[in-house]
């Protein structure tokens, strides 16, 4: 337990930001329209139908109305005959009276929310005491948790958490790789543009697939060429992806022209937004993808070598690590990952364009940071990083929700990133006092 | 020997104490220090002797106790307030900038200007006075990491000097130093001494306390089992102390038949630090390589185990050519080297004693790609249980753990990679008496299995206790061989490697 919170402690973070999000943002659920009449219909038609007898009142308002005719609307493909009264009181009093010689038992009295507390019904009521009154009750509820929401985040975050994957494990040899913004638009570009050359709109599901690839494994080998420069002469991988991701955005506009392409099969949104036994594809993806980036970090020669070479290089490459090996290695799964994220990002908004993924290495990074790898490599945790992600998206979503702008939701990102880094170092620091007393 | 009796009481430490979770570091030590005398402060690795230190250096404060300067009680709880108390340490690790130079350096946080202006000129002249002070001939305007490190070391203590400190802790100042250089130091802390500045030296090597020390001070598991007059003290009553048994010897002895040729090196070379170099070494066999510092030993280790590449030669095990280019084709080949620097290349101090271990052996501890952990912990487990590591769990962390146990974890990782020819560069340094006595054994354990072993090393006992053969290396080559016949002396080795080079 105490090393599960030494190692994942960010994940108290994301749970207290999802519990405050969930308070900040619980609504009062209207039980005066349309929605409201909806709900009460189906909780009570049964009942309704029984009865036989239906009386609607709603007040004079716009909402009140609305819901007495929805409700009205709905009733009517169950019941023959529907009373409807909207109205002040002394009005709907009048319909009563006029439609309750038309009742052929006891009706159910459906009212909008506003009405409920009118002394009409307790009048009523007295006058026919096995009456049944059904009103919408009021409901909170938190539109954080709404899973449209929920999917939401996870839509906003996906294509960062993938590209993280590969992040971390870069982070982790004490690297950086800054391509990954630009081979986002590269990816995205590339596919697109094998769709559109192998068929364009009518091309079948394959073709998708076959853009995605090529992107993919194109951003792969450019990954790897950036991991040998840096493992073969040494160059500062900062310096490095800087010049690729130059290079890959300007090859990106090279060859749209600057312009997005749209002829894109039909089947290109599957991967972004399509969903697989009501599952989104995205969440699916995320899981996979972050199983085995975990159980291959933690649990094979490789992770270990990864972690290795970042906690002392030479110290590996005496134990016999193919440091030169691990540092290509980890440089071809950023690209790898870029690419895929690229793809993820084409599929979800339906296009290709050559300036998709702008800053997106700086939020890529960040989640890294904040999940808790060290920036100086060779300590950090694959589902560290996932979490970092989720925070991000959780902070930005929530904030969305509670109507901030994007420049202080800036603000506030930026101090979580200097709050997490802090954090770690506050960690390390203990370390090294303890291993001072030890001493 | 001065005796050191009429100088005046300048530091008087009381029932200190202090106490970290779990363990009581510090119980009741009394040092004092008078002026012009030198302390030795002694004890094994974790018995104390750093706690002590920083609380003169302001870095950790007592629990228990008092601090009195001058006969004055004092409060050391900053590096300001040591400074201001006249304390300086001069700590195994430099604190200099190696970009800039030395009047930087010397002047660092404390500029003198003229207008606005950093004043060249003064500072010039006070750092050629202070550099003066020790006999040192150093140009204030090289920069320091162009520097070796005794000259280093001397410009730190200039810099603690010209900070008018009258009390300097020494911690392990030889250890980085050629025995020439010791010698150089030692004629500066004598100096120092007629200064009637007070010294604390704490050093591994006894033969250099008999040397400069006036008294000792010996630490044991935080407490003081020992102090006295060292004229009055045999080295292994010292040991004694230390290690709180007595070893029957310094060096174990060893009985091993010796077999064929393992590893046969022929004629390497590399730039000028390693100039055709041929030796070979038996089975059973322990071959010492000795040198003054920059003969090219160390040089000479890492071209045979394939850290760096050769410019020509071939290096041979059992009689196989060994095409080293990388440390993994020499570690395949079975050569392994315990590097001389064990933080900076022998181990990922951030991560755990156990996946240390566990490093160059992950082929055998994993089936297909999948890690075996269990196999890894099991290991690992009966090599501390057999190699006595102290760690409290295998996930200690590495850095967490003292000189002799890190070297213990980097011996049981080659062990486990079980390495037919095994190079010890400097295997002993740093590490406590007790400590090297179990490397010894060990060396000579493997000695008995039949592996080939070559240790560097820079102590001529050691080299002398410890070989069946000597090598000597001097400037890039090979000065000559000796067997180590009973009656070889310090001095025959010690002349061969320090011999002119003559004209052929």
């Amino acid at each position: 337990m105490k090393r599960l919170l030494a190692e994942y402690g960010m994940i108290f973070v994301l749970i207290l930001l999802v519990v405050l999000f969930s308070l900040l943002t619980l609504n009062r659920e209207s039980a005066v329209d349309g929605a409201a009449a909806d709900r009460l219909w189906r909780e009570n038609a049964e009942k309704i139908v029984e009865a036989g007898d239906l009386f609607i009142i709603g007040a004079v308002n716009k909402k009140s109305a609305e819901f007495a005719e929805l409700f009205a609307a709905r009733a009517k493909d169950r019941l023959a005959t529907v009373h409807l009264a909207i109205g002040n009181p002394v009005q709907v009093r009048e319909i009563w009276d006029r439609k309750s010689q038309e009742f052929q038992g006891v009706p159910v009295v459906a009212v909008s929310g506003d009405v409920e507390n009118w002394l009409l019904l307790d009048a009523l009521k007295k006058e026919m005491p096995t009456l049944e009154l059904v009103a919408p009750s009021e409901k909170m509820q938190s539109d954080f948790l709404k899973p449209a929401n929920l999917l939401a985040i996870v839509d906003r975050i996906v294509v960062i958490a993938v590209i993280a994957i590969g992040m971390t494990l870069v982070i982790l040899t004490g690297g950086i790789d800054l391509s990954v913004g630009s081979l986002i638009a590269f990816a995205a570009v590339v596919a697109t543009l094998v769709m559109k050359l192998l068929g364009g709109l009518a091309a079948p599901w394959w073709v998708v697939w076959t853009g995605f690839l090529t992107a993919i494994l194109s951003c792969g080998l450019i990954g790897s060429v950036g991991g040998f420069l840096v493992a073969q002469f040494k160059v500062a991988s900062f310096i490095t992806t800087l010049a690729i991701m130059m290079m890959a955005r300007g090859f990106a506009f090279l060859m749209t022209g600057g312009f997005s392409i749209y002829q894109v099969p039909e089947t290109l949104p599957w991967l972004g937004r399509g969903t697989t036994m009501g599952i989104p594809n995205t969440v699916i993806l995320l899981v996979l993808l972050y199983v085995g980036a975990h159980l291959f970090m933690s649990h094979t020669r490789y992770g270990r070598y990864i972690y290795a070479v970042g906690g002392n290089e030479e110290a590996a490459r005496l134990s016999g690590v193919p440091v030169k090996g691990i540092l290509i290695f980890v440089y071809l799964v950023a690209g790898l990952c870029a690419g895929f994220g690229g793809c993820i990002q084409a599929s979800q908004i339906g296009s290709g364009a050559p300036n998709l993924g702008k800053m997106f290495e700086l939020y890529v990074i960040a989640a890294v940071v904040v999940g808790g790898t060290s920036l100086s490599g060779g300590s950090g945790k694959i589902l560290g990083t996932l979490i970092g992600a989720f925070i991000i998206s959780v902070i930005q979503n929530g904030m969305n929700l509670l109507g901030f702008e994007s420049y202080v939701q800036d603000v506030v990102l930026g101090g979580v990133i200097l709050a997490a880094v802090l954090i770690d170092k506050a960690r390390s620091s203990g370390n090294w006092r303890w291993e001072k007393a030890g001493a | 020997m001065a005796d050191s009796d009429n100088g005046t009481l300048l530091l008087s430490m009381r029932g200190i104490g202090k106490r970290f979770p779990g363990v009581k570091a510090l119980d009741g030590v009394n040092l004092t220090l008078h002026g012009g005398e030198v302390v030795a402060l002694l004890g094994e690795n974790g018995a104390g002797k750093s706690t002590l230190i920083k609380m003169l250096s302001g870095a950790r404060q007592p629990d228990e106790g008092i601090i009195e300067i001058d006969g004055e009680s004092v409060v050391i709880d900053s590096a300001r307030a040591a400074r201001d108390s006249g304390i300086a340490v001069i700590h195994q690790e430099f604190n200099l900038v190696p970009g800039m130079t030395v009047r930087e350096n010397l002047f660092l946080g404390r500029e003198r200007t003229r207008f606005g202006k950093i004043d060249h000129r003064t500072e010039t002249k006070l750092a050629r006075e202070w550099l003066a002070r020790l006999g040192l001939d150093i140009d204030p305007e090289e920069r320091c990491g162009d520097l070796s490190v005794a000259r280093q070391q001397a410009v730190e203590i200039a810099r603690a000097l010209s900070f008018d400190a009258r009390i300097l802790v020494m911690d392990e100042p030889s250890a980085v130093l050629t025995d020439r250089e010791v010698e150089k130091l030692f004629v500066n802390v004598r100096e120092l001494r007629k200064e009637g500045i007070g010294i604390v030296y704490i050093s591994h090597r006894l033969e250099e306390i008999d040397e400069i020390a006036d008294r000792f001070l010996v630490l044991r598991d935080g407490k003081m089992v020992g102090e006295g007059r060292v004229l009055d003290s045999s080295r292994e009553r010292l040991i004694e102390l230390m290690v709180g048994r007595s070893l029957e010897k310094e060096f174990p002895p060893r009985s091993v038949e010796i077999g064929e040729e393992k590893l046969r090196v022929d004629r390497i070379s590399q730039g000028k630090l390693v100039r055709d170099i041929s030796f070979s070494v038996r089975a059973g066999e322990v071959v010492g390589f000795f040198g003054l510092v920059g003969a090219g030993r160390t040089e000479t280790m890492r071209l045979v185990a394939g850290a760096d590449r050769c410019d020509s030669g071939e290096v041979f095990v059992e009689g196989v050519k060994v095409s080293a280019r990388n440390p993994r084709e020499a570690i395949s080949a079975g050569i392994c080297l315990l590097s001389e620097d064990r933080k900076a290349e022998g181990l990922v101090q951030k991560h755990t004693a156990m996946s240390n271990f566990g490093l160059p052996n992950l082929r055998r501890f994993s089936h297909g790609l999948v890690l075996k952990d269990g196999e890894e912990r099991e290991e690992f487990s009966e090599y501390v249980e057999s190699l006595r590591i102290r760690v409290s769990v295998p996930e200690q962390l590495a850095a967490q753990l003292s000189g002799g146990n890190q070297q213990k974890v980097v011996i049981a990782k080659w062990l486990a990679r079980n390495t037919e020819v095994i190079l010890f560069d400097e295997p002993t340094r740093g590490i406590d008496v007790g400590a090297k006595f179990e490397i010894y054994q060990l060396m000579n354990k493997l000695a008995g299995e039949g592996k080939a072993i070559v240790m560097v090393s820079s102590e001529l006992p050691e080299i002398l206790g410890m070989s069946d053969r000597i090598i000597v290396m001097r400037e890039g080559q090979i000065a000559g061989e000796l067997e180590n016949r009973d009656g070889l002396t310090q001095e025959e080795v010690l002349a061969l490697a320090m011999e002119r080079e003559v004209a052929a």
